[in-house]
């Protein structure tokens, strides 16, 4: 017999919903050959870290804002929350504000208001609530991919006015805190690409020894890097041929894009490098203006400070 | 046969099946896919097949790509089991309003609007992949007379349902998307629909496509 889910009549009202404010988990695989990418949460530590806060499967559906986060007003039964990242928040309760920690829950009463004013220096937070929040899957997955207008919410980002509804509230709401930086870095680890060959040997040198700028022009799709062009001395364009994650082409006219988790799936631009893994979640944080470095990293090591990074990830994650 | 196999970065295999581009190469790439998507090799999270080359993610967690290149190479191919291949109609409407780029397409391949599309529907194709965007089919060969550059200055956006023309291939718009191929017509029928998860695409690699002249009567009743 199957217990069917009654809505808790709890829900958080967006009175603002932020710039790019998305429903986002682990996102979706196998799709790349119909041309639907992963998606997910581009920060995947601090999307399980806010889970676990709240006492939440480690997958569940999250509130995923860049730069500017929403202000939501809560109306319901008592319930618990975490916001992940390097995050600035008020919690305003009964009129007083509070500034929040971030990697910490907090409980949420009917009439509180969480105002996420913005990330600090970084892109991606997250809000974590502790319950099931009421969303729509597409291939097993809420993410919204904006660009293929797949996942929860038609495929579109929250607007102001619009309700987070819960469908049920996680009955331990204990107070719990992790003692967590999240660490900023510029320096970037890459396996050379495919085409590594297609570049000058001045393009070559310059692509590890001199740092990038972070382009405005970055999303969930994709990184674009200035002032370091890198000179191609092969030829332009490739035969669109299949893209992943962390992948940098080089387009003519130099600049370097790196491919993040709403990328198109095919490409035809030469592929300068593919960031390691163990780097991904720093890489999507770096915001437009800041500087990035590249080093190049061979594969066995990439595999070994990714086991190292999962297991500080575990880590993490058991002392909450 | 993969005449290579590289990584790209960590946590994918790069398998690279030449430099051409035509239909038996890309059978093989399909043909390849077709046998790891029934293998169910654990670990993998991903295949994209492309003109000639395949390149598969795995999951880094639970596998390597030392691992996963040893499986696929011991992998039993089925070159003789024929890919399943569908024959579909499109029907396309080349009013002015629609046919974008016919004007440019003329002075580019010196022929006149007719000669364009007759040659353009006289023929049928075959999608050599999916991808870019959700559901856009790659489809090949036109003839050599008939392949122009991609817009100098892609447009911001190519609304749904385009039909599209760059070097030897043509191609759909599956929604609408920023884009740079020349277009020169528009098709009611909706070629990828995201709620139909077991089979999203219409188009498939591997599928023949024809496309069928419609009026703009015929195309403004089609979804009635």
């Amino acid at each position: 017999m199957t217990i069917k889910t009654t809505m808790s009549n709890s829900y958080f009202k967006l009175i603002r919903s932020g710039i790019n404010t998305t429903y986002q988990d682990k996102g979706r695989e196998n799709l790349y050959h119909i041309g639907i990418p992963y998606s997910g949460a581009m920060d995947n530590r601090n999307f399980l870290i806010a889970n676990k806060l709240v006492n939440n499967n480690l997958n569940s559906p999250v509130v995923e804002f860049a730069y500017q986060g929403p202000h939501l007003k809560y109306k319901g039964d008592k319930i618990s929350i975490a916001i992940t990242g390097d995050v600035i928040f008020k919690i305003i309760k009964n009129g007083v504000e509070n500034i929040g920690d971030c990697y910490e829950s907090y409980q949420i009463e009917s009439g509180d208001e969480i105002d996420i004013i913005s990330t600090n220096k970084t892109i991606y937070g997250y809000l974590a609530i502790g319950g099931e929040i009421d969303v729509k899957f597409q291939w097993e997955s809420c993410s919204i991919n904006t660009k293929a207008k797949i996942g929860s919410n038609d495929g579109k980002k929250l607007e102001n006015n619009q309700t987070i509804k819960l469908l049920k509230l996680n009955s331990n709401k204990d107070k719990k805190k992790l003692d967590y930086i999240n660490s900023k870095v510029e320096n970037i680890r890459v396996i050379k690409g495919t085409n590594f060959n297609y570049f000058s040997e001045e393009g070559k040198q310059n692509f590890f020894e001199k740092k990038f700028i972070v382009s405005k022009l970055s999303d969930r799709m994709g990184m674009r890097l200035q002032g370091n062009k890198i000179d191609n001395i092969v030829n332009t364009n490739i035969k669109s041929e299949g893209l992943i994650r962390g992948v940098i082409q080089v387009p003519p006219d130099g600049n370097p894009i790196i491919m993040l988790s709403d990328h198109g799936t095919i490409g035809g631009y030469p592929k300068i490098g593919v960031v390691a893994s163990v780097d991904y979640d720093r890489l999507v944080q770096i915001s437009p203006g800041s500087k990035i470095k590249f080093t190049e990293i061979q594969l066995t090591d990439a595999e070994t400070l990714f086991k190292l990074y999962e297991m500080d990830t575990d880590n993490l994650l058991s002392q909450i | 046969m993969i005449n290579k196999i590289l990584n790209l970065g960590d946590s994918a295999l790069y398998c690279d099946f030449g430099q051409e581009v035509n239909k038996e190469v890309n059978s093989k790439v399909i043909k390849y896919f077709y046998s790891i998507k029934k293998s169910n090799i654990e670990g993998i999270t991903n295949l994209t097949p492309s003109y000639n080359k395949l390149i598969i993610s795995f999951n880094l967690s639970i596998t390597n790509f030392k691992k996963i290149k040893k499986e696929i190479e011991m992998l039993n191919i089925d070159y003789e089991n024929k890919i399943i291949n569908k024959e579909i109609q499109i029907p396309v409407c080349c009013e002015d309003s629609f046919s974008l780029d016919i004007k440019r397409l003329e002075k580019k391949l010196n022929l006149k609007s007719e000669q364009i599309l007759e040659k353009f529907f006289n023929k049928k194709y075959f999608c050599y992949m999916t991808g870019f965007i959700a559901g856009m089919p790659f489809l090949g060969d036109l003839e050599e007379n008939m392949r122009a550059n991609r817009l100098e200055t892609p447009r911001v956006k190519v609304p749904k349902g385009s039909i599209g023309l760059t070097e030897q291939f043509a191609n759909v718009y599956t929604f609408e998307s920023p884009g740079g191929w020349n277009i020169i017509g528009i098709t009611p029928l909706n070629i990828f629909d995201s709620l139909n998860e077991s089979e999203p695409n219409l188009i498939n690699a591997g599928d023949t496509v024809i496309f069928k002249e419609i009026s703009y009567y015929d195309y403004k009743n089609y979804n009635e």
